[in-house]
C-alpha cells in the first residue's frame, strides 16, 4: 500500500464513521434517551433525502440562478419537515406507549411501511437521485501528497457531522433545555413534580431525534439514491452502533461510530465488501456477548 | 361428513384423473373463446418494481399493437395483470393463478432468477409457457420457459474479449453479492485466463450497499486497465458518485457495466455515468426502422420523458415471438407453440434475432456503448449475432 493510498484509506475511514454518526444520533436520542424503539428511523432518513430532492426541484424550476446554495437550504428543510413530522408522530402515536416499548417497536414499523408506500406513491417506486452542486463535485487533491485525491462531498459530511454532533452537545449539557431533557430521561416522575412539563419536554426531544434522522438523510443525496426502501439499509447499521455503543449513552454512540466506521473500511480494504460486513457483525455480536449493555454502557443503579 | 370406502376411492381416482391432466382443460376453453388470455406476471411493489414496472408498459405496448392489427389468428388478446411482488413464493402462486383459474395461452413475466425458479416448476407443473425478458446468468433450461434475453455467455464473453483488445490486459470484477454477478464473474474468471488476460480484483458487495470508497482505494491500488461491473440496482447510483468524487471518470478509466442501461441513468446521475461504457443486447439508440417504431409508440404512449433499455425491448419482443409461433404452428397448444419457435425469426427492434434451433434462447447481438451527457448511449461495437449458449464449457 502506498502513502496516498493509506492516507486515502485513513480518510474513508473518517468519513464512514461521521455517516455512521449522523445517522445514529437522532436513534441515540430516541432510542437511547428516550426509550422508543423508532423502526422508523430510516424512513425518516429516506424523507430528509426525499426533502432535499423537492428542494432541489423547486429550485431548479423557480430559481435557477440559485441552484449552487440549494443544498444548504435542502438540508435545513429536511431537519424541519422531519422535525414538525416527528412533533406530530409523538403527539399523535408515541405519547401512549412510553410505558410499552415493544410497542413502540409495532407502532413505528407500521409507520415505516406506510411511510414506504407514501414515498412510492408521491415519487415513484424508482429511485431518485438529486444532481451534486458544482462546489461539492470532484475531490481535493493537496499538491503535497501525489495521487491522493480526498472527495469534497465526504469533506463536507464530515463537518456536517462534527458540526450537529457539537451542536447536539452544547444542547442537552450547555442549556435549561438540556437539562430537562436530561432529567425527564432520568426520572420522569421525579422532573414532573419538580415543575417541568415531561409532555412538552418529550416531544421537543423525540421531533429533534426525527430532525437529525432527516439531516443525516440529505446528506446522503450526495454519496447515493433515494429510494421508498432506502430506508430499510439505513436502519439496520443505525441500531447496530447505537446498541454497540451502548443504548444509554451518547458519547458511546459516537466512538462505537468510530470503531464501527474505521474497522469496517479496512475490512473492505482487506477482502471483498460482503465479507467485510459479516465480519462486523461477527465482532459486534461477539462484543455484545461480553458487555451485554454495550461498550461504553452507564453506570446507573437500578 | 362420512365417506364410504367406494365413494373415498371414486373421489380420490377423480381428483388424481383432473390432477394427471392439467393441461387438458385449458387448452380446450381457450381455445373455445372468442379471445385469448394472456398474462403478465412482474413486480408491481416491492424493491423490484423499480426495474420491472417498466417492463409491464413495454409488454402492454405490444399487446395493444397486436390486438390494434387484428389480434393472433382473428382474436383478440386479453391481458390478465398479475403483481409478484417482489416476493418469490408470491410469484409461483400468482403464476398458478394464471393457469389454472385465468387459463392464459401465455405469460410474459418474471425478472429476477430467483423470481423464474419460482415459477419454473409450476410451469412445468401445468404444462404452461413462460417468456422471459431478463438477461441472466445461464445454466437453466425449460422446456415451458422462452429466454428472450441475453443468457451470461453472450454478454459477458464477447464484451470482454472486446475489452481486451481495445482497452487492456488487467480486469478488475466488481460485483453484487447474488447469483447472477458471481456466475458471471465465475465466466469471466474462467475466460480470461484462457484469453491471457489477469484478474487484478474481484470483489462483492451486498444488494443495497451505499459504501464503495474502500473498494475505489483498492481499485486504485490495483491499477486496472478495465473495470469489469456487475452491481446491480440501488447501488450503481453510490458507485458511480463516489468513483467521480474519487477522480475516477470516463476520461480517465475504461469502465464496462454489465448492468446498467438507459433506464438507470436518470437515477445515477447522467453527469457521473459519461464516458462510461455498458454492455447490452440492445441500446435505445440503436438505428433501424424496427426500433424507431417501437422507440416513439412508447414515448407516444406513455411520455416524452420515458426511455426505453434492454430489458424493456425484450419484453415487447416476447409478446411478437409468441404471436408469430402461434401463428405458424395455427394453435395456441404449448407444445406446437415451442416446436414453431425453432429457428423463428423476428425483425426485432434490437435487430435481426431468431430462436436457437434447440435450446429456447435467442441468438443475439452484444452492443457495447458509451454512455452520453443526456443518458442516452452511443454504440462503439456491435457483435455479430451469438450462438446461445446456456450450459457454457470454458
Amino acid at each position: 500500500m502506498t502513502f496516498d493510498i493509506f492516507l486515502m484509506q485513513a480518510f474513508n475511514g473518517l468519513s464512514l464513521s461521521t455517516i455512521l454518526v449522523l445517522m445514529a444520533l437522532g436513534l441515540a436520542i430516541v432510542f437511547g434517551l428516550m426509550g422508543v424503539i423508532n423502526m422508523a428511523h430510516g424512513e425518516l432518513m429516506a424523507m430528509g433525502a426525499y426533502t432535499t430532492y423537492a428542494t432541489a426541484l423547486l429550485f431548479e424550476k423557480f430559481m435557477p440562478g440559485l441552484k449552487d446554495i440549494y443544498f444548504l437550504i435542502g438540508i435545513v428543510a429536511a431537519f424541519a419537515v422531519t422535525f414538525v413530522f416527528g412533533f406530530a408522530l409523538e403527539r399523535g402515536v408515541i405519547r401512549f406507549l412510553y410505558k410499552r416499548p415493544l410497542d413502540t417497536m409495532l407502532a413505528t414499523w407500521g409507520l415505516s411501511l406506510i411511510l414506504q408506500q407514501v414515498f412510492r406513491h408521491v415519487f415513484g417506486p424508482k429511485e431518485v437521485g438529486v444532481p451534486t452542486v458544482s462546489w461539492l463535485q470532484g475531490g481535493w487533491a493537496p499538491a503535497a501528497i501525489p495521487g491522493a485525491s480526498f472527495p469534497l462531498s465526504r469533506i463536507f459530511i464530515i463537518a456536517l457531522a462534527l458540526l450537529v454532533s457539537f451542536g447536539v452537545y452544547l444542547l442537552l449539557f450547555r442549556t435549561r433545555w438540556g437539562l430537562r431533557i436530561r432529567a425527564v430521561t432520568q426520572n420522569r416522575a421525579m422532573a414532573g413534580a419538580a415543575g417541568i412539563n415531561t409532555e412538552r419536554v418529550d416531544a421537543l426531544t423525540f421531533a429533534l431525534g426525527c430532525g437529525l434522522a432527516g439531516i443525516a438523510g440529505s446528506s446522503f443525496t450526495m454519496l447515493a439514491s433515494t429510494g421508498p426502501v432506502t430506508g430499510q439499509q439505513y436502519v439496520v447499521d443505525t441500531f447496530i452502533v447505537v446498541v454497540f455503543g451502548g443504548v444509554e449513552s451518547l458519547l458511546g454512540t459516537l466512538l462505537s461510530a468510530t470503531i464501527i466506521g474505521e474497522l469496517q473500511s479496512t475490512f473492505e480494504f482487506l477482502m471483498t465488501g460482503s465479507m467485510a460486513k459479516a465480519s462486523i457483525l461477527l465482532l459486534v455480536i461477539v462484543a455484545l456477548y461480553f458487555r451485554p449493555n454495550g461498550l461504553f454502557a452507564s453506570k446507573v443503579r437500578r | 361428513m362420512k365417506f364410504s370406502r367406494r365413494q373415498f376411492i371414486k373421489s380420490a381416482a377423480a381428483v388424481t384423473t383432473v390432477a394427471a391432466l392439467p393441461g387438458a382443460p385449458f387448452i380446450r376453453s381457450a381455445a373455445a373463446a372468442d379471445t385469448i388470455k394472456v398474462g403478465i406476471l412482474h413486480s408491481l411493489t416491492g424493491t423490484i418494481a423499480i426495474a420491472e414496472a417498466s417492463v409491464v408498459d413495454a409488454e402492454k405496448l405490444a399487446i395493444e399493437e397486436i390486438n390494434a392489427a387484428g389480434g393472433v389468428m382473428g382474436k383478440k388478446l386479453e391481458v390478465v395483470v398479475e403483481d409478484g411482488a417482489s416476493d418469490w413464493p408470491t410469484f409461483a402462486e400468482k403464476a398458478r393463478k394464471l393457469l389454472e383459474k385465468d387459463q392464459v395461452a401465455a405469460i410474459f413475466g418474471c425478472y429476477t432468477s430467483a423470481s423464474r425458479k419460482a415459477v419454473l416448476p409450476v410451469m412445468e407443473r401445468y404444462k404452461g409457457l413462460l417468456y422471459y425478458p431478463t438477461y441472466y446468468e445461464g445454466l437453466e433450461m425449460s422446456p415451458n420457459i422462452m429466454y428472450t434475453a441475453q443468457e451470461g455467455t453472450q454478454s459477458a464473453i464477447a464484451s470482454l474479449d472486446w475489452l481486451y483488445k481495445n482497452k487492456g490486459k488487467s480486469f478488475y470484477l466488481i460485483g453484487s453479492d447474488y447469483i447472477w454477478p458471481r456466475t458471471m464473474n465465475k465466466l469471466a474468471n474462467l475466460h480470461l485466463k484462457k484469453i491471457g488476460a489477469t484478474v487484478a480484483g474481484e470483489s462483492y458487495y451486498p444488494l443495497g450497499s451505499i459504501e464503495f470508497a474502500s473498494e475505489i482505494n483498492k481499485i486504485k491500488a490495483a491499477k486496472p486497465d478495465v473495470i469489469w461491473s456487475t452491481v446491480v440496482g440501488g447501488s450503481n447510483v453510490a458507485f458511480y458518485k463516489q468513483l467521480n468524487a474519487a477522480g475516477i471518470t470516463g476520461k480517465t478509466q475504461a469502465l464496462c457495466a454489465m448492468a446498467v442501461s438507459e433506464e438507470e441513468a436518470s437515477g445515477v446521475g447522467a453527469e457521473n455515468l459519461e464516458g462510461f461504457m455498458s454492455c447490452m443486447g440492445y441500446f435505445q439508440s440503436v438505428k433501424n426502422a424496427a426500433n424507431d417504431k417501437f422507440v416513439k409508440a412508447f414515448k407516444a404512449k406513455y411520455g416524452a420523458n420515458r426511455v426505453v433499455g434492454d430489458t424493456m425491448e425484450c419484453g415487447y419482443i416476447s409478446v411478437y415471438l409468441w404471436k408469430l409461433a402461434v401463428e405458424k404452428a395455427g394453435s395456441i397448444d404449448v407444445p406446437k407453440v415451442v416446436a414453431a419457435s425453432s429457428d423463428l425469426a423476428l425483425d426485432a427492434p434490437e435487430g435481426k434475432i431468431k430462436f436457437h434451433k434447440a435450446n429456447h434462447h435467442l441468438w443475439k447481438h452484444a452492443r457495447i456503448g458509451t454512455f452520453r451527457k443526456d443518458g442516452q448511449i452511443d454504440m462503439i461495437y456491435e457483435s455479430p449475432l451469438i450462438e446461445p449458449n446456456p450450459f457454457a464449457k470454458i
